[in-house]
């Protein structure tokens, strides 16, 4: 533990630039007596596909709602691109988890996905044929353009994951923030959505995920931040996807059979 | 029925109830996707100790401070219930329970422990309306919707009503998007800058003006009805909101109309001597359309909970 109270310290010092996409620091935030987020400090690389690992309640999802002023912390900062949240919302987009809406609202997909857009239309501005063709890129991309004009709760958990995330394309950003978008998808539905982030991430972009299947997360991600309530690690998949930081970071809960796999994966 | 007799007698409370009606269906389609339809009842309760304390201030039971008092309770309420949802991290069904009958007890023990309860306090008019007797007898005919001496002895519930169907028009549609996003998904709406909690408590305070200009005119049964009945039906005959909206403004109008007619000429019809309360009827057709929307509306089903494809 005392290694990685050392590692905390260092991000700490790190100055925050404009070229910093996500700097969150001193981070508390709480549901009821019990914090669900105490006291963490992150700092997102610029142009990586950086994965939020950690046990059931460990405070993944409230970390991303806290930086994106979803939910309201206790204390702390979130600077993006270096400024407060408010002046840098054009540049983020953010796919919530699936589950989090009904998909019995009576909107078509097409229509979910010009939601992404609506910064940019304003009240009152009119969908043009311009507006509409991105929003159909965006389908396109997600590999459901034509699925347009399909009432959203007709389709399957892993087509409505592809919306979400078309939406958020839609949003033109520069940092997208994604919960959970993995989560009871179908394996089509997974590789679709990895190949669409590493496009992003080719594109200069920077993407940060929560995410909860350790398998995955040498293959998808180039950073990680391991978390339970307080930050346990934070950096490469190589310095910080460690057997040691997964076992401070889950305890008993991660089986040694599975530390031992993924160790035996890291090589 | 001629224009002699049916302006006079019919033109004004049927504009009246079909603007009611479309007034409280309009926020009642967001209210019913966000799950919070029961705010009708809720602030048909709430009313009350307004009404009294307007009436402890004044001094009158005349309408206008009747009704800033109702308001006044109602915006009340809309934020104590808020609060509560919020402090507590309670569903917002307990935080109006907690409030609504708590405002109506308050306002019950007011009335008994104030002198107010010795005189005649027109509680009854602003909690039932009598739609029937906001008659035009100025009017001769439809020469008189262009004569002016006649207009100005129009009931004043109508421009009233009038006023407020266009001011809950121009928040639906000004807010338009911002409303379909947070509604759908609160979340994301936040992360564009949609301040969901001003936008929410602005829509709550919408249907309880509506509500209560509403209850002056026609009645809580109405209002209550109306908030739930034609946006619920009209949910269920499209995927769209946009269509929904336009739907339950139809359902809105259908109601009214029938209701207004079934509850004049229906017993006659059937031989009986009396007419029926025009506001109960209209609040049943409401109630018989969604019904009908219920058994053949094409969008009845729940394409897909999450999770179940």
């Amino acid at each position: 533990m005392l290694s990685l109270a050392a590692h905390q310290g260092a991000s700490v010092a790190e100055k925050i630039t404009k070229d910093c996409p996500l700097a969150i620091r001193g981070l508390t935030v709480s549901y009821g007596q019990k914090p669900a987020v105490f006291s963490v400090d992150m700092t997102v690389q610029p142009g990586a596909m950086t994965a939020i690992i950690g046990p059931n309640g460990a405070g993944k999802s409230t970390l991303l709602k806290a930086a994106l002023g979803i939910v309201s912390p206790l204390s702390g900062q979130v600077s993006v691109f270096g400024e407060p949240l408010e002046k840098q919302r054009a540049r983020i987009a953010y796919v919530p988890q699936r589950a989090s809406v009904d998909w019995d609202f009576p909107t078509r997909v097409i229509d979910v996905v010009l939601m992404g857009l609506s910064r940019e239309l304003g009240l009152l501005g009119r969908v043009r044929a311009r507006h509409m063709s991105r929003a159909m890129d965006c389908l396109n991309r997600v590999g459901m353009r034509d699925f347009a004009d399909r009432q959203i709760g007709q389709l399957s958990g892993g087509q409505q994951q592809r919306v979400f995330l078309a939406r958020a394309l839609a949003q033109d950003a520069d940092l997208y923030l994604l919960d959970e978008p993995f989560a009871g998808v179908d394996a089509a539905t997974e590789k679709a959505i990895i190949a669409v982030l590493k496009s992003l991430k080719e594109a200069g972009k920077t993407v940060v995920v929560v995410h909860h299947d350790l398998a995955t997360v040498t293959d998808y991600f180039d950073h990680v931040f391991l978390i339970n309530t307080r930050k346990v690690a934070e950096g490469t998949v190589a310095e910080a996807f460690t057997a040691e930081t997964l076992q401070s970071a889950y305890g008993g809960r991660l089986a040694t059979a599975q530390i031992d796999q993924i160790s035996r994966a890291l090589g | 029925m001629n224009g002699e007799e049916f302006v006079p007698l019919s033109l004004t409370p049927l504009l009246i109830g079909t603007f009611a009606a479309i007034a409280c269906a309009l926020p009642g389609n967001f209210l019913v996707l966000r799950k919070q339809a029961l705010i009708g009842d809720a602030i048909s309760h709430v009313v009350l100790p307004g009404i009294v304390v307007a009436f402890l201030l004044t001094g009158t039971i005349s309408t206008w401070p009747m009704m800033l008092g109702a308001a006044g309770a109602a915006v009340v309420a809309v934020v104590l219930i808020e609060a509560v949802r919020r402090l507590g991290q309670i569903e917002a069904g307990a935080a109006m329970g907690v409030v609504f009958t708590a405002m109506f007890a308050a306002g019950v023990l007011l009335l008994e422990q104030t002198y107010t309860s010795t005189v005649h306090l027109d509680v009854e008019h602003a909690l039932y309306g009598n739609l029937e007797s906001l008659i035009w007898l100025d009017a001769v005919g439809w020469s008189s919707v262009l004569d002016p001496v006649a207009l100005a002895g129009l009931p004043p519930e109508l421009p009233r009503i009038a006023l407020t169907l266009l001011a809950v028009s121009v928040f639906v549609w000004l807010f338009w998007r911002p409303l379909k996003i947070s509604t759908f998904d609160e979340g994301f709406a936040r992360t564009i800058g949609v301040r969901t909690g001003v936008l929410g408590m602005a829509l709550v305070i919408t249907a309880a003006i509506a509500a209560v200009a509403a209850f002056d005119a026609v009645g809580s049964i109405i209002v209550i009805a109306m908030f739930i009945c034609p946006p619920a039906a009209a949910r269920m005959m499209t995927n769209r909101l946009e269509t929904q909206i336009a739907w339950s403004i139809v359902f809105a109008i259908l109601s009214a109309v029938s209701g207004y007619v079934l509850a004049g000429y229906g017993p006659l019809w059937l031989g009986a001597a009396d007419a029926v309360s025009a506001a109960g009827m209209i609040a049943t057709m409401s109630g018989l359309i969604l019904a009908f929307a219920a058994l053949w509306g094409p969008c009845r089903t729940r394409a897909g909970a999450p999770g179940t494809a």
